[in-house]
């Protein structure tokens, strides 16, 4: 099995007919996803592609075709809405993948998600794959190889990078998660390693950080404590110059806290593999998993 | 004591206390900052006292303002993005960028002494940085200073107010060495500030009776201008005690969220484009992340995580990144050939990098982009090319078959090590 996304999956998709939702919603459907309805206000009695049929609502998706996971590329200004519309709903699992949404909605946002059933990943994330099962996200599929790695990332084009190089070496993933590089989002590193330490399909994990925050200094404490699988880690953003953003705001350096230093000193004192360079996070799980059978 | 989720929002927000001015800046820098004049437009907007004033770009707007102040007890200030403005000296030998008036007259000799000058302090660089507007101000007369800020924390994922009694100097100073003296306290995400908070804040940094009120009025003002105006950051330092009994925002630094900004029209028309770095404002035309450095290793990579790999990867194998360059998920061809010839534009560049895998970025793109830029600009540098994702055979056969003369990289560290020989 896997984390989260399998075969029972019924997607959903919040602005389905815009560029991205529908050049996505495509690609998850032709990945082997049950894509059963999107959601456009306007729209709602049209179809998509001559199959799927659009509602005006995810109360009328939800009713009509009982899916139990959203996939939403709402722009910016109207992102937090429609997670807020998902989360009311008690969709079981809401991936965000538009980028740019402001801090002050998501912060609102994440107070309900405190309190809500449903698991928000993202915003600003490639989302996530269950190789061989089921994809909700952007990522291009072909990288990916059934298996029983896990992987969890913060940046989207560097969960392919790390992908590709499990791929690249004969070893499978079982579930791949972008939880996103904004400053507030759903789920975090120390989620995914709780339930990839839990999920019997997974043996072994990545996770990939950034510079800024202590995420990854949160997940190398609970991993130190509670997780006996190889795991093994890369952080970006070792030579990035201090107070310059690049880009998620995520990741930014912060005084003594947050640099890549301090989050390689955390991983390596829960006995966490740790990659100087990007090319090798392959190799250090293969090491990290060779070390744990002696 | 109120209202955190986690025990990593406790020991963020309670045990440690948080470190100084630097840290916040760091922490949240982005793009858009305003000049002092322009936060104190923002304060009288949101009713957070400050001292009178008014904006110069002229010796003789100067005097008119200095006149309308009332004359006597004025401050002329040179308006830059930079800290030590007191401390810094002009380039025309002028020493100062904060001078006391007396008079109009004073006021106007002042002021032409500083525009159209560049300014040099301890945070512009020796390079400096143009004057082209003063601000008028009424001094005041200090008691004693403090220190304000409220910014969005991200371990706690709400907004912190951090407070001082220990304002004015160097608060980096302060947090090091008398970490006590620092409170930080959690808002409510949803709640917002509540009047106790207030209160308690006003009595840890020292202040009672009518300090207390006005103290309140100051920091409620600043919570509503820091929340509708969707700053990441606002800092006052100094925040004021005057001798008549005044609670006063002397001077300040916003940081604002960028992704907020399209419901902020009045604070973008802030934004004063001489102050950033070129390259960065031609790249943020074509919405390209763009931020400028020192080597002489160019990359073009899609994705801010993969992007700052890349640099990393390039200073593993003994070379220098010239910049940070994100084009983003859905670039087109067009945004390529802009961040292609931003990218060739840099004199320092010795040789070129792209690191794409393409997810939404679909390779042909890439490639194509990259052809045309290379047409266009007659490209004279190495450049190393490795693809990988989406649509990777149809981009590789494009630049197979253009004629252009590049090094393809099978992998990531091949692409570094062939940049790096490269740019020797």
């Amino acid at each position: 099995m896997s984390v989260l996304i399998d075969k029972n999956t019924r997607l959903l998709v919040q602005g389905i007919t815009g560029n991205s939702g529908a050049f996505h919603a495509r690609g998850c459907r032709d990945y082997g996803t049950s894509v059963v309805a999107g959601v456009t206000p306007g729209k709602g009695g049209q179809k998509f592609d001559d199959t799927i049929p659009i509602f005006d609502t995810v109360h009328e998706a939800r009713e009509a075709t009982g899916c139990n996971a959203t996939m939403i590329f709402v722009p910016p200004p109207f992102a937090a809405d429609g997670i807020l519309e998902a989360a009311d709903e008690g969709i079981e699992l809401i991936v965000c993948i538009t980028e740019g949404i402001p801090v002050t909605d998501m912060m609102r946002v994440n107070q309900v998600m405190c309190y809500s059933k449903s698991r928000l990943i993202g915003p600003n994330c490639p989302g996530i794959i269950t190789p061989g099962a089921a994809k909700i996200g952007i990522m291009p599929g072909y990288i990916h190889k059934p298996g029983r790695i896990g992987v969890v990332s913060r940046s989207g084009t560097l969960t392919y990078e790390a992908v590709w190089q499990l791929t690249s070496r004969g070893l499978g993933q079982s579930t791949c998660i972008g939880i996103g590089g904004d400053p507030i989002n759903g789920t975090s590193h120390l989620d995914c390693a709780r339930m990839f330490a839990e999920d019997p399909d997974t043996d072994a994990f990545i996770l990939i950080g950034e510079i800024g925050g202590t995420a990854e200094e949160e997940a190398a404490e609970w991993i130190k404590a509670n997780c006996d699988k190889p795991v093994a880690a890369f952080i970006a953003g070792a030579t990035a110059p201090p107070g310059r953003r690049m880009g998620h705001a995520g990741a930014i350096i912060s005084g003594g806290k947050g640099t890549a230093a301090a989050k390689k000193e955390a991983l390596l004192d829960a006995g966490i593999l740790v990659s100087d360079s990007p090319a090798d996070m392959g190799e250090t799980l293969i090491k990290a998993i060779a070390a744990k059978k002696r | 004591m109120m209202l955190h989720t986690s025990k990593f929002a406790l020991h963020t927000c309670l045990d440690t206390p948080l470190p100084g001015s630097k840290y916040f800046t760091a922490f949240l820098s982005n793009h858009m900052n305003i000049h002092e004049y322009q936060a104190k437009e923002l304060f009288v907007k949101f009713g957070v006292p400050t001292p009178a004033g008014q904006v110069a770009s002229t010796a003789a707007e100067a005097k008119a303002a200095a006149l309308a102040l009332g004359e006597a007890g004025i401050v002329v200030k040179a308006q830059v993005h930079a800290g030590g403005r007191g401390k810094g000296t002009f380039k025309n030998g002028f020493k100062g960028g904060v001078h006391l008036a007396d008079s109009a007259a004073k006021a106007e000799e002042l002021a032409g002494n500083m525009l159209g000058q560049v300014l040099v302090t301890h945070q512009t660089g020796p390079e400096g940085k143009q004057v082209n507007k003063v601000l008028i101000a009424k001094s005041v007369d200090i008691k004693k200073e403090y220190y304000l800020a409220i910014l969005m924390d991200r371990a706690t994922r709400r907004p912190v107010i951090v407070a001082s009694a220990e304002g004015g100097v160097n608060i980096e100073e302060v947090a090091e060495h008398n970490p006590g003296a620092i409170i930080t306290t959690g808002i409510h995400p949803t709640l917002g500030l509540q009047s106790f908070q207030t209160r308690k804040i006003a009595r840890q940094i020292g202040l009672g009776g009518d300090k207390l009120r006005a103290f309140e009025k100051v920091l409620a003002s600043l919570y509503r201008l820091f929340l509708e105006s969707d700053c990441s950051m606002v800092e006052i330092n100094p925040l004021v005690e005057t001798t008549d009994g005044q609670i006063l925002a002397l001077d300040a630094k916003f940081n604002f969220d960028d992704n907020a900004l399209y419901r902020h029209s009045d604070i973008v028309a802030m934004r004063d484009i001489t102050e950033e770095d070129p390259r960065e404002v031609e790249a943020s035309k074509f919405n390209l992340n763009y931020i400028g450095l020192d080597g002489n290793i160019a990359c073009m990579v899609n994705g801010a995580g993969l992007a700052m790999a890349t640099m990393d990867i390039i200073k593993l194998h003994g070379g220098e990144p010239a910049n940070f360059l994100d084009v983003g998920g859905g670039a087109n061809e067009e945004q390529v050939k802009q961040a292609f010839r931003i990218l060739c534009s840099d004199p320092n560049v010795k040789a070129i990098l792209v690191n794409i895998f393409g997810g939404i970025m679909k390779c042909d793109v890439i490639a194509q982009g990259i052809i045309n830029a290379a047409k266009e600009t007659g490209l004279s540098l190495p450049l190393v090319v490795r693809l990988e994702g989406t649509n990777v055979e149809q981009g590789r056969a494009l630049l197979n078959s253009s004629g252009l003369k590049l090094t393809a990289a099978t992998d990531l560290t091949d692409a570094a090590l062939k940049v790096v020989a490269a740019a020797k």
